[in-house]
């Protein structure tokens, strides 16, 4: 197990370093950063005066050498717009994004894994066309438009939670709804296919034959196998979420690290955005090391490799 | 029955928790920016949004006052000018900034001195490059030493040159300003949280300045980045005043709803078509025949886009400046719309056909295509290429952009140099590169002779018409929908002044 969990690690941080070269050189496709950071209404004189207090016209190359050197010791640089500390700035940022991550997804399992179970185990019921309509019409609307529509629900009609800020939880109701509500259909029609397949299998057949109750079946026997591809997919969902947030806390207003990455990116604040990139994608690789970590003790058949 | 018990609870709970909103019962004025402001320092600022915060925190040596255009003394209580680029101010005794420092000499200078030395990278330099420096003659008598005779001096010292208090300035920079602004204006700031929130209450010592007092208690300004969430915060009591919302939502709140006013007023920035006259792009591209910048001006039907689309109280301007600027001469060369004689012209420049040419723009994509409707229909084949306002100023000033809608906010300054004077003295966003119109222009820049000021432009925009360099569209305007507790008036040169508002 110790010798897959290098291995994996070892990869994990190759992905890492490329994603931030390529970022990296990307980044700097997207117009003239001084244009960006002096702003619309900037002068000749204002743009020249920035290109060389930040050395823009230096070759890409060596502004990453310095960017990656830094980075490795902690220092991610200061934010051309905001001219603060990058770290610092992210950092309350991260927190509200990964608040919304964890209470998206845990809502998404919370929701997706029974109903799956409960449309695998009554194929053409009533409930696994229930399941059916929900993933069709989850993964049908826009992030957006359905925020919109709990927010005149629930905030302006009702007023039981307000529209946008990250002041206390209940900010988070319905972001969360929304981002959750997004991951859903995946999961449970993962889930269901994994049960109805695990369900037909001959041990399951022998499970019950032995005389077994329903749920003991059904949790103890099925579950398990079911859900090795679930956790992969959750790891994997984790991760869009990442990327699904920046409309989420757009609409909501949480200003947080989804929001500010989109934000710099139209700002051509690339300090942010490259720490952003280099935050994202680790989160992202750490998610996938872990479920593959997860999969690998779930079923030791997986450790070999 | 238990679990309807619960709910039941559940929402009644969730509804008791509501925060209170905003009203004039808790003297807070709430409303949302759209964007993240950079710094709330003035001067490592360069977007609208924080000039109102600046107005409303720090003071200026002068006031311009928006009705008339009047210059009054702010933080100076009277000015002299020794000669062309000396001027003496006296000022106030009586002001203190809000962390008690008293205003005197010492600030002028050293906010002048700090600001206007390159090293200290102040964001938009021409807001502070045509001083050189400020001496102290004695505690409340300064001078600024100016770098050459600088007509609109006085506009720049009533709008973006505000004064610091040095000793904390000094001790905390542009990172502690922006964090913990200090200054004397009518607000002080108690609350920053960079790019999301900002609190602001009534200074009490605020000096008798004709910028008037505060009226309202606090101010909260959150930022929001979708205009519908901040309708829905309008609707559900969480903001009373939202600014620039887009024309359509803002004809239907003033349909659908009693409780808000929608109030729309002229803005600063003004729209316009900048053409490759001088043949940069392609020396021998269509663009650089007068005859076809000419019918590209009578192809298109400003007035119908500003009735459809760009609405409000916006107006079509023939020379390419806002009408409240001075040395904005309207009375120029106009071209009326008339795509018979656009063919004619093309015709006459041999395009009987017209021609395809790429057509840039970076923002309010709707005008955009609107304008390209009407090229299209005189033969003008566009290619459209709508990119992020870095980019597309990279290209224009590599010379890669033929033809694009453009629009200028001019920083709010009520003076024509602060348009003309960017576009037409040869720099790399000068398009035309005529000689004359930038020596006009230069000189009338380096001028303080106003009634010479005012000629020379009125020369410029003459000329400008006549060969249609750009295409002037039409003024912006603003719309400000505010709850109908509120009382606001707002002006013509987009500035929100906090300190005008109050409650009915």
């Amino acid at each position: 197990m110790a010798v897959f969990i290098l291995k994996r690690l070892g990869l994990a941080l190759l992905v890492a370093l490329t994603v931030s070269f390529i970022s990296f050189s990307l980044l700097f496709l997207a117009g003239d950063p001084a244009v960006a950071i002096a702003g619309e209404n900037a002068t000749a004189v204002d743009i020249a005066l920035i290109n060389e207090r930040f050395g823009f016209d230096r070759p890409m190359i060596v502004q990453y050498g310095d960017w990656l050197g830094s980075a490795i010791t902690g220092d991610l640089g200061n934010s051309w717009y905001f001219d603060m500390s990058v770290t610092e700035l992210i950092g309350d940022r991260l927190k509200i994004t990964m608040k919304l991550g964890i209470y998206s997804i845990t809502l998404a399992l919370l929701v997706a894994i029974p109903l799956g179970v409960a449309a695998a185990a009554n194929p053409n019921s009533l409930i696994d066309r229930f399941a059916l309509f929900l993933s069709v019409v989850g993964q049908a609307i826009p992030s957006f438009w359905f925020g919109l529509i709990l927010i005149v629900i629930f905030s302006i009609n009702l007023g039981l939670v307000p529209a946008s800020g990250n002041e206390s939880w209940r900010n988070f109701v319905l972001p969360t709804v929304v981002l959750g509500y997004y991951a859903t259909p995946a999961i449970m029609r993962l889930t269901r296919a994994g049960m109805m397949e695990v369900l037909s299998s001959d041990y399951i057949r022998t499970a019950r034959a032995k005389g077994l109750g329903t749920g003991k079946v059904m949790f103890k026997h099925a579950l398990r196998n079911a859900i090795i591809p679930v956790v992969s997919l959750a790891a994997v969902q984790m991760g869009f979420m990442l990327g699904g947030s920046i409309v989420v806390e757009t609409v909501f207003a949480l200003h947080g690290a989804g929001y500010l990455a989109w934000e710099s990116i139209s700002r051509n604040d690339l300090p942010t955005m490259q720490a952003l990139i280099l935050i994202f994608s680790t989160f992202y690789i750490l998610f996938t090391f872990l479920a593959d970590v997860l999969n690998a003790w779930l079923d030791p058949r997986l450790r070999v490799g | 029955m238990k679990l309807k018990t619960l709910m039941m609870g559940t929402a009644l709970s969730l509804a008791f928790a509501a925060p209170a909103f905003a009203d004039k019962a808790d003297d807070t004025l709430r409303l949302a920016f759209l964007k993240e402001l950079e710094s709330v320092d003035n001067y490592f600022n360069s977007a609208r949004e924080g000039i109102l915060i600046s107005r409303a925190v720090w003071d200026g040596l002068l006031f311009r006052d928006p009705e008339t255009g009047e210059f009054k003394g702010n933080l100076a209580t009277e000015w002299t000018w020794i000669d062309d680029v000396t001027v003496e101010f006296k000022l106030r005794e009586d002001v203190k900034f809000h962390n008690g420092e008293p205003f005197n000499a010492d600030d002028v200078v050293y906010t002048v001195n700090y600001v206007t030395d390159p090293e200290n990278g102040v964001k938009v330099s021409a807001n502070v490059n045509w001083m050189k420096s400020a001496e102290k003659i004695d505690d409340y008598t300064v001078r600024i030493n100016l770098v050459a005779p600088f007509p609109p001096a006085e506009e720049y010292l009533a709008g973006p040159v505000v004064m610091y208090p040095d000793e904390y300035y000094a001790e905390v920079g542009p990172t502690g300003m922006a964090t913990a602004p200090i200054g004397t204006g009518p607000y002080k700031v108690d609350r920053v949280e960079p790019g999301q929130l900002y609190e602001l209450s009534k200074y009490e010592d605020y000096h008798d300045s004709p910028k008037g007092e505060a009226q309202i208690g606090k101010i909260e300004v959150k930022t929001i980045p979708d205009m519908n969430t901040q309708v829905a915060e309008l609707f559900n009591g969480g903001l009373d005043f939202l600014w620039n919302v887009p024309a359509d939502q803002a004809e239907k709140l003033a349909e659908m709803d009693d409780r808000f006013d929608v109030v729309n007023a002229q803005a600063i920035r003004v729209g316009y078509i900048s053409m490759d006259a001088a043949g940069a792009v392609d020396p021998d591209g269509p663009m650089t025949d007068p005859k076809v910048r000419q019918a590209i001006y009578h192809a298109i039907d400003r007035q119908a886009i500003v009735d459809a689309l760009v609405k409000g109280s916006s107006e079509v301007v023939n020379a390419g400046c806002a009408p409240i600027q001075f040395g904005c001469d309207l009375s120029v060369t106009t071209y009326d719309y008339d795509p018979e004689k656009a063919k004619a012209l093309l015709a006459e420049a041999g395009y009987p056909d017209g021609f395809e040419i790429d057509f840039y723009a970076y923002r309010d994509r709707p005008y955009a295509e609107a304008l390209m409707g009407f090229l299209n229909e005189v033969g003008i084949k566009t290619n459209f290429n709508y990119l992020k306002y870095a980019a597309l100023r990279e290209k224009r000033e590599k010379k890669e952009v033929p033809i694009s809608f453009q629009t200028w906010g001019s920083y709010s300054l009520a003076d024509v140099s602060a348009i003309t004077g960017e576009f037409f003295t040869g720099g790399p966003l000068d398009d035309a590169m005529d000689p004359e119109v930038i020596e006009w222009v230069k000189t009338a820049g380096a001028t303080t002779d106003r009634a010479e000021r005012k000629e020379l432009y009125s020369k410029a925009h003459a000329k400008i018409a006549d060969e249609a360099y750009w295409v002037p569209l039409w003024t912006y305007n603003v719309n400000y929908v505010l709850t109908k507790e509120l009382e606001f008036d707002p002006t013509d040169d987009e500035l929100v002044r906090f300190a005008d508002f109050s409650w009915k």
